[in-house]
């Protein structure tokens, strides 16, 4: 089961489909882990997929190094304030506006027009 | 100025909810002119940087547990290589009515959390 999860988790996360979301299913609603710990495997788990990927998409050019430098300094003071106020407010709430806004995006990518 | 702001909400996603600053940073990138596999390239790239900032948050609180993740971890990389060559493969309109379909999953499953 490792095997396929692994696989699976390891592919999605590599085209940017967020691989969390196969790895942190498995680990919580069959392995019964709790949520924090299965956050932390999955961000272990991330960083040496994300870093093959990064090579193959780079001899690929498929990243855009120039957008990502300007996008990096708010990224990382975004995650500072998130983290801070993630651990003073319940963010439940918070989270069903963000899926609110995600059903927008998913319906309008899902039923693009083609160009 | 507007790149800073994107990569600020991204992080502030991150860091809220624990994920989805990645689910967010496809769409925001495509904004900015970008393919649809360019951006979930450069989005990986970008989540990358951001999950390294996390994880020594983590690594701090004596969250992590190394042994499990290092049970997935080959064959992840494995998936990664699969994941890479199909990127460059896939057609873009393909690519973006495959994550529309992720994204509301993904919507569908924190709105029916209790």
């Amino acid at each position: 089961m490792n095997i396929i999860i692994g696989l699976l988790s390891g592919a999605a996360a590599s085209m940017g489909f967020g691989g969390g979301f196969v790895l942190i299913i498995y680990l919580t609603v069959f392995l019964n882990i709790d949520q924090i710990t299965a956050q932390g495997v999955n961000l272990l788990f991330f960083l040496p997929v994300a870093l093959v990927s990064i090579i193959i998409h780079q001899k690929n050019r498929l990243i855009k190094w120039k957008l990502l430098l300007k996008l990096i300094p708010g990224g990382i003071l975004g995650i500072l304030l998130g983290t801070l106020v993630a651990s003073a407010i319940n963010v439940d709430f918070l989270q069903k506006i963000f899926a609110g806004l995600l059903v927008f995006v998913g319906f309008r990518e899902l039923f693009h027009k083609k160009k | 100025m507007k790149k800073f702001i994107m990569g600020a909400l991204c992080g502030l996603l991150n860091g809220l909810f624990g994920s989805g600053g990645g689910v967010a940073a496809v769409p925001m990138l495509e904004t900015a002119n970008l393919e649809a596999k360019e951006s979930h390239a450069t989005s990986v790239a970008f989540i990358f940087i951001l999950s390294l900032a996390t994880t020594l948050s983590y690594l701090l609180g004596n969250k992590l547990d190394f042994d499990m993740a290092w049970s997935y971890i080959p064959y992840g990389a494995a998936g990664a290589i699969i994941g890479a060559v199909l990127l460059k493969k896939i057609p873009n309109s393909v690519l973006r009515r495959v994550f529309g379909a992720v994204i509301l999953f993904a919507a569908f499953r924190i709105l029916v959390k209790p």
